[in-house]
C-alpha cells in the first residue's frame, strides 16, 4: 500500500484559515490503513483545526467526508460532488495520487494536500510501516530471494552487500536493516546462495522514473468513445 | 472562562466507575464539575474522543483506568495511556493546555483516590481557567512520550 504521514498542523492550519469553508476529505483505502488520512484522521483533523480556530480567534467552517478511494472516479459520488461544490477549499488525506486526482476532476476548487507521501510499503508490526518497493517497472525480488534491494538497499545495488554492512545493519542508519546481510542470509536458508556467484548486469532503468510519468493501457478494458462517462 | 469548570471524566467500568461509586458509598465526596462517562475499558478512549470533548466544550478530561497488570481486558488502559499521551501533543498543537487532559490509574476499592483525585483535577483546571499554570500533579500516570505512530503500538 502507499504509506504517507499527515502534514505539521500548523501547515494545515494556516491553510484552512486562509477560507470560510473547509472540507476534509478522507480516504478510506492505503492512509486508512497506514492511519494517516482515513476517517479517524480526518475527525481528529476537525476537531484540531475547531479548537485551535476558537483559541486563535479565526472564523471558518469545518466540514468532513471520507470515501472509499479518492484514486478512482466512481467513488466521487453525488454526495461527494455536493459537499466539494459547498466548500470554499479541499484538505484531502489522500495520498499524492488522489490530491491530483480530486484537483482534476474539481478544477474550479482549490486543493490542499494534507498528508506526505511517503513510499510503498507494509505494516511491519501494529504502528509500523516498512518501505518494501520502489516502483521500479521491472520486479526482480524472485532473483533475491523476495528482497528487493532496488527499495530495501540505501544504494540500491544489485551487487551487494557494500562495506558499510555491519552485524546485518546498514551503515545509513543502526537501525536499519542491510537488505543484501537478508538476502544472503534467506538465500542461504532457500538452498540457493550459489545464484549470487553470478554478477547481476545492471539493471534496466528505462522502465523506471527516466521516461517522466508512466502508463498502462489495457485496451480490453478500455470504454468505447461512445460509451464513456462524460465529465 | 466561567469560574465553575466542565470536566468529562471517561471512566473504566471495571475500576474507576466502580470506584466513583463507592466514593459515594462511602460518603466521600468530589466535585460536581466532574461528568462521569462510563466506558467498557480505558482502551475504548480514542484520541478524538478526548478532543470531541474538548470541541463540546469541556474545560478539562480524565480519562481514568485499572492499574497496570490489573485491566479486564488485559492491555486496555495500557493503550489508553499512550493514546492520552498522544492526544495531549495533539491538544498542544491547538494552543489548548496539555495539562488539561490527564490519566489515572484508580483501582476498584480506591473510592477515596478517586474523590481526592477528582478533587485535584477540578482545582488544576480551575487554576488554568484563571490563566494560572497547572501545579505537578503525583498521582497522575506517567504518560511515555511517544510519537504519532507509536501510539497505535501494541
Amino acid at each position: 500500500m502507499i504509506v504517507a504521514e499527515r502534514k505539521l498542523f500548523d501547515d494545515l492550519y494556516a491553510k484552512a484559515s486562509k477560507h470560510k469553508k473547509v472540507l476534509l476529505l478522507g480516504c478510506g483505502t492505503c492512509v486508512t490503513v497506514c492511519m494517516a488520512g482515513g476517517e479517524k484522521e480526518v475527525d481528529i483533523l476537525d476537531s484540531q483545526l475547531k479548537l485551535a480556530s476558537r483559541e486563535r480567534g479565526d472564523d471558518f467552517e469545518v466540514t468532513t467526508h471520507t470515501i472509499v478511494r479518492q484514486c478512482d472516479d466512481e467513488f466521487f459520488d453525488e454526495e461527494t460532488s455536493r459537499k466539494i461544490a459547498a466548500a470554499d477549499a479541499v484538505i484531502t488525506l489522500a495520498c499524492g495520487v488522489g490530491v491530483q486526482f480530486c484537483s482534476e476532476k474539481y478544477p474550479e476548487k482549490r486543493v490542499y494536500a494534507g498528508v506526505n507521501t511517503v513510499f510503498y510499503g507494509a505494516t511491519v508490526e501494529q504502528g509500523l510501516w516498512e518501505e518494501r518497493c520502489a516502483g521500479c517497472g521491472e520486479c526482480i525480488v524472485d532473483q533475491f530471494a523476495g528482497i528487493c534491494p532496488v527499495a530495501r538497499c540505501a544504494k540500491s545495488l544489485m551487487n551487494g552487500p557494500c562495506g558499510g554492512s555491519s552485524n546485518g545493519k546498514c551503515e545509513v542508519d543502526k537501525e536499519t536493516d542491510c537488505a543484501w546481510a537478508l538476502i544472503v542470509k534467506r538465500m542461504k536458508e532457500l538452498g540457493t546462495l550459489e545464484e549470487l556467484s553470478e554478477i547481476t548486469l545492471p539493471k534496466d532503468w528505462s522502465t523506471s522514473r527516466d521516461g517522466g510519468p508512466r502508463r498502462i493501457v489495457h485496451e480490453s478494458l478500455r470504454l468505447d468513445e461512445g460509451t464513456k462517462k462524460e465529465g | 472562562m466561567k469560574n465553575e469548570p466542565t470536566i468529562i471524566a471517561f471512566c473504566c467500568h471495571y475500576c474507576a466507575f466502580t470506584a466513583a461509586d463507592l466514593a459515594g458509598t462511602m460518603r466521600k465526596q468530589y466535585p460536581t464539575n466532574i461528568r462521569i462517562v462510563r466506558i467498557p475499558c480505558t482502551g475504548k478512549v480514542s484520541e478524538n474522543m478526548v478532543l470531541q470533548a474538548f470541541v463540546e466544550g469541556a474545560d478539562g478530561v480524565m480519562v481514568a483506568g485499572c492499574e497496570i497488570g490489573s485491566c479486564h481486558f488485559i492491555q486496555g488502559n495500557v493503550r489508553a495511556v499512550k493514546r492520552v499521551a498522544h492526544a495531549k501533543k495533539l491538544l498542544e498543537e491547538t494552543g489548548v493546555n496539555p495539562d488539561r487532559l490527564e490519566f489515572y490509574h484508580v483501582a476498584a476499592s480506591q473510592g477515596p483516590l478517586f474523590a481526592t483525585t477528582s478533587a485535584e483535577f477540578t482545582e488544576r483546571i480551575k487554576q488554568l481557567n484563571a490563566g494560572g499554570k497547572a501545579s505537578a500533579d503525583t498521582t497522575s500516570a506517567e504518560t511515555p512520550q511517544e510519537t504519532v505512530h507509536d501510539s497505535s503500538r501494541t
